[in-house]
């Protein structure tokens, strides 16, 4: 009996030491450092290594954290409400997010569509060809935009040798700017999951459409659209949520009046070195993304769940 | 309810009527349940050593959860299981006498067919040189001697079953479960394969335990079948005792083709029953008692071969007059799918002795049909 | 089907393409450009890979970033390899929700966040910046990625070889090793390339969580881009591309031949009786 019993103990100490390696280091490296931002984000900044007061000595113990605790303030939440740089740095992040999103998708969709439709030998090697830009750098890609997009660059090189144009287009340093460089950073992560639920589409579906008399334009609209909600879904919350945050588009291709908040956190932290507020800046951007996130896990949940 | 088998049946091996044998395998009072749905009821069986035991039943019924109960992969949820006296309560598959074969053949694709074989012998530590010798053994009794080095994605869908087979048997293992085996082969692949495994299983002296839905395989291979539907066990008896005599409706109806007419129990006897069947309107008598009272209604059930049709009216004690409606050409035989004067449907068949094309019997011709006393079964439930 | 769509469908991949493709060439092709502009052609010349190579701090800065994609892309495989068998064998346990959220977070979550978490972490157990707490960050990143990948993987898995291997008297560790492991393997070197290629590509996270000598190549990249450009970086870039590119076809090329090998040999299995 006390065999019996030893064995089913190792066993399910066998399992639980599988579980626990990953879910210990996430829990540490993860999860850990967000409540040390909340607690920061409550601190007071100061002159000191580190920045900001209080600092909680374990060796202290308990007492040590309670007085910690009782100089936490929400001063710092307070200050970003009263500047108007902070709230308008968040609309602005969601609204550039948002219409980012949007035109990676009108791009992205025919791309996917294109590839979903293409004879079937060549599909790996056109999924090979999107994912490659992907795998070289993405500094190196936003740098080039900038060869291109800047007053003497190459697209109004172009434009103006056609004669399209007669003075250079301003795109650098303007929301622009912004928007073409996440779209085309992002692009293979709308395309990716578009063309796998594209792909997977049953096109019987649409010859029975056209056999009962709908015309291809309508069945694409009725038909195609709808049953591709789930990578359209996927591919929106992979850019979007993202590009919320988004720091080096809008540093490099940005001008001074795109506001985004991630760049805001990076100012408030390197150049400042508000290290509080940049905390509370980094909470309420999660707060603001807890929403969006939770809903891509939940469809990433429920997609699983169908294939399987 | 066990009947009485008609006729004197000679079987040389029959350890389940034997009082001093002791059973193999035991399944006692075995439920096994998935959250709300229970696949396995209360199931009580037992199996005994060198059986050929088929569990046969439609899709759902438990008898793929039974057997992978057996093998640990699926943990009872009330009830115990014991092979050769011992309890297999907490031990896992890989610890267990059994081994299996299973329907996807499982074949592990990034080793040779030889290391598939050895894979069993390799884990329970087995020297080298006598793994080499019990492959090179296993790889002859399946024929697939030139085969050894080969991968499984370079033998065709027969020779991985052999292979899967082979692997199966290479550590002697008390007990073979077999997990529809020969679904995936063709007719004539089939049939030669399941007189193969026969052949193995006498041999070996090993004890087989199949799960399959195609009753012909069961009733080819097995010692006992066991009928099971909703998981519980409906009736266990050899092939000839299931197929003429069924326990019941759902057995009658399972196994084979077979008519059952609703018939009032007219009058008891010690050698017999007589019947009056409602429908058809005919009185006769049946060689079987039954516990049924005159007065009740039970069920007739008789077979398609077992009924006689002819053309002329015939001499006997009752005939039931039909329209021929359809008729199933099959080759060996020709069904005649027949309607009585009050449209009920009757299925009749007759093999054919002779090589003429243009048989005696067509569509709409008027015929007789009767049979003996011991051609029907009653069925109570 | 076909019919109608086919002129916008080629036309869709050709532009798409154009697109992702055309920056690229341009920096290639600029890599070579005589003149100090980047954006006006003064001639063909390779001087800027010249002067790439005696580029001291550029050299040192791709050496550490090579060490640090290195180490943490195979720290992040072994860890996301776990992690993907704990998503997809595990089955139920308390605490599953919690792990499955802290897997699928990091790969949608500004990477912003990620820094200063991870750099606030380190200063309070008082850890010093470098080599280590870079790597560290991106381990934890990458083992994310990791495991989403080797999890669809997993979830594929034909289970019945797994069982076989345990009904033949395998224990279930060793039928990892001897049997799941080896047929994941694709999956397992797909997430090590990719945690590699983020560690490889980036900038924010590390520039939080770096400390003094520990400089990578994208922050360096990014300080020239601030301060003032010359073709040199197109030249970095170039060799990165070129080193990238063959790679993947290399790989793709790999896994065709493997493919047609096996494809050929279940034909001629087929075939025979």
């Amino acid at each position: 009996m006390s065999r019996f019993l030893a064995r089913a103990g190792k066993r399910l100490a066998g399992r639980w030491a599988v579980i626990g390696i990953p879910y210990a280091w996430l829990l540490f490296f993860f999860l850990v450092p967000f409540l040390i931002v909340i607690k920061i984000s409550l601190s007071e900044v100061t002159i000191a290594i580190p920045p900001y007061l209080p600092t909680i000595d374990l060796a202290e113990g308990w007492s040590s954290i309670r007085d910690a605790i009782s100089q936490f303030s929400f001063e710092n939440y307070i200050w970003l409400t009263e500047d108007d740089l902070y709230w308008k740095s968040y609309l602005s992040s969601i609204q550039i997010a948002g219409i980012s999103t949007l035109i990676t998708l009108l791009v992205g969709y025919p791309l996917a569509y294109g590839m979903a439709r293409a004879p079937s030998q060549w599909r790996p090697t056109l999924v090979m060809l999107v994912i490659l830009p992907f795998w070289t750098s993405f500094l190196i890609r936003v740098y080039a935009w900038i060869g291109i997009l800047k007053n003497e660059g190459l697209l109004n090189q172009f434009l103006l040798w056609l004669g399209v144009i007669d003075d250079p287009l301003i795109i650098l340093n303007t929301n622009w700017a912004v928007y073409i460089g996440i779209v085309y950073s992002y692009l293979p992560f709308m395309v990716l999951p578009l063309y796998a639920t594209l792909e997977k589409m049953d096109h019987s579906l649409l010859e029975a459409a056209e056999d009962l008399g709908c015309p291809p334009w309508k069945a694409f609209w009725q038909i195609t659209v709808p049953l591709s909600l789930p990578g359209i879904l996927a591919g929106s919350f992979l850019v979007f949520i993202p590009a919320v945050g988004e720091f080096v588009i809008p540093d490099l291709l940005g001008g001074s009046n795109t506001l985004m908040i991630g760049k805001t956190l990076w100012v408030e932290f390197f150049s400042n070195r508000d290290w509080p507020v940049s905390s509370a800046v980094a909470v309420i951007l999660l707060l603001i993304l807890v929403v969006p996130i939770v809903l891509f896990q939940n469809q990433q949940q429920k997609m699983q769940e169908r294939d399987k | 309810m066990a009947k009485k088998p008609i006729g004197p049946i000679r079987r040389t091996f029959a350890p389940w009527d034997d009082p001093e044998q002791r059973p193999f395998i035991e399944f006692r009072n075995v439920t096994k349940r998935f959250g709300d749905f229970t696949a396995v009821d209360n199931l009580s069986q037992t199996i005994y050593e060198r059986e050929f035991f088929a569990l046969l039943g439609g899709s759902g019924c438990g008898k793929t959860t039974l057997m992978r109960m057996l093998a640990g992969f699926e943990t009872p949820t009330e009830g115990e299981i014991f092979l050769d006296g011992k309890s297999l309560k907490g031990v896992p598959p890989y610890h267990r006498p059994v081994n299996m074969m299973f329907q996807s053949y499982a074949l592990f694709p990034h080793m040779s067919v030889a290391d598939n074989i050895a894979f069993g012998l390799k884990q329970d530590g087995v020297p080298k040189s006598e793994i080499s010798e019990r492959v090179a053994e296993m790889l002859r009794l399946v024929k697939l001697e030139a085969f050894g080095k080969r991968k499984p994605h370079q033998l065709s869908g027969g020779q991985r079953q052999r292979v899967a087979l082979a692997r199966s048997l290479a550590k002697r293992p008390k007990v073979l479960l077999l997990d529809e085996p020969l679904a995936a082969l063709d007719k004539k692949l089939r049939e030669d394969t399941q007189f193969e495994l026969m052949d193995l299983q006498m041999d070996m002296g090993l004890t087989f335990l199949i799960v399959t839905h195609d009753q012909e395989e069961a009733m080819t291979v097995a010692d006992r079948i066991a009928v099971m539907d909703s998981g519980r066990i409906i009736q266990v008896a050899t092939p000839p005792e299931i197929y003429e005599g069924p326990n019941s409706r759902f057995v009658a109806d399972f196994i084979g083709d077979i008519n059952i007419f609703e018939s009032k129990v007219v009058a008891k006897s010690a050698e017999g029953t007589r019947l009056h069947a409602t429908d058809l309107g005919v009185e006769f008598d049946v060689g079987q008692t039954t516990a049924a009272n005159v007065g009740d209604t039970v069920g007739f059930g008789i077979r398609p071969e077992k009924i006689s049709v002819s053309l002329d009216k015939p001499e006997k004690d009752f005939v039931v007059e039909a329209e021929v409606w359809d008729i199933g050409y099959l080759g060996d035989i020709s069904t005649f799918h027949c309607h009585t004067m009050n449209e009920v449907a009757l299925r009749a068949s007759v093999a054919n002795v002779t090589r003429l094309v243009e048989r005696p019997i067509a569509w709409d011709d008027k015929v007789w049909l009767t049979w003996g006393r011991d051609a029907g079964v009653i069925l109570v439930d | 089907m076909n019919r109608g769509a086919s002129w916008f469908n080629v036309t869709s991949i050709v532009v798409g393409f154009a697109f992702l493709y055309l920056p690229i060439v341009i920096l290639v092709i600029f890599s070579f450009n005589e003149s100090r502009l980047v954006t006006v052609w003064g001639g063909f010349s390779t001087k800027w890979y010249v002067e790439m190579l005696h580029n001291k701090q550029l050299l040192d800065a791709a050496w550490v970033t090579l060490r640090v994609a290195f180490t943490s892309a195979t720290v992040a495989t072994v860890l996301g390899t776990i992690g993907a068998l704990v998503l997809a064998r595990m089955g139920r346990f308390r605490g599953r929700s919690l792990f499955s959220g802290m897997i699928y977070a990091p790969l949608v979550m500004p990477d912003v966040i990620l820094g200063l978490s991870l750099l606030l972490l380190f200063v309070a157990i008082n850890q010093d910046r470098g080599f280590w707490t870079v790597m560290l960050a991106h381990t934890t990143f990458g083992m994310c990625y990791v495991a989403v990948v080797v999890q669809s993987r997993l979830v594929g898995f034909d289970r019945s070889l797994e069982e076989a291997a345990m009904d033949l008297g395998c224990p279930p560790v060793k039928t990892f090793f001897l049997i799941t492991l080896p047929l994941i393997l694709p999956g397992v070197l797909a997430g090590w390339m990719l945690a590699f290629t983020l560690s490889l590509d980036d900038l924010v996270i590390a520039s939080f969580t770096t400390g003094p000598g520990a400089t990578t190549l994208p922050m360096k990249i990014y300080s020239q881009v601030r301060l003032g450009v010359t073709p040199e970086i197109n030249a970095v870039c170039t060799i990165l591309v070129v080193l990238v590119t063959v790679g993947v076809i290399v790989a793709s090329l790999v896994t065709k031949r493997r493919e047609f090998s096996r494809l050929r040999d279940e034909r001629m299995a087929a075939a025979a009786p």
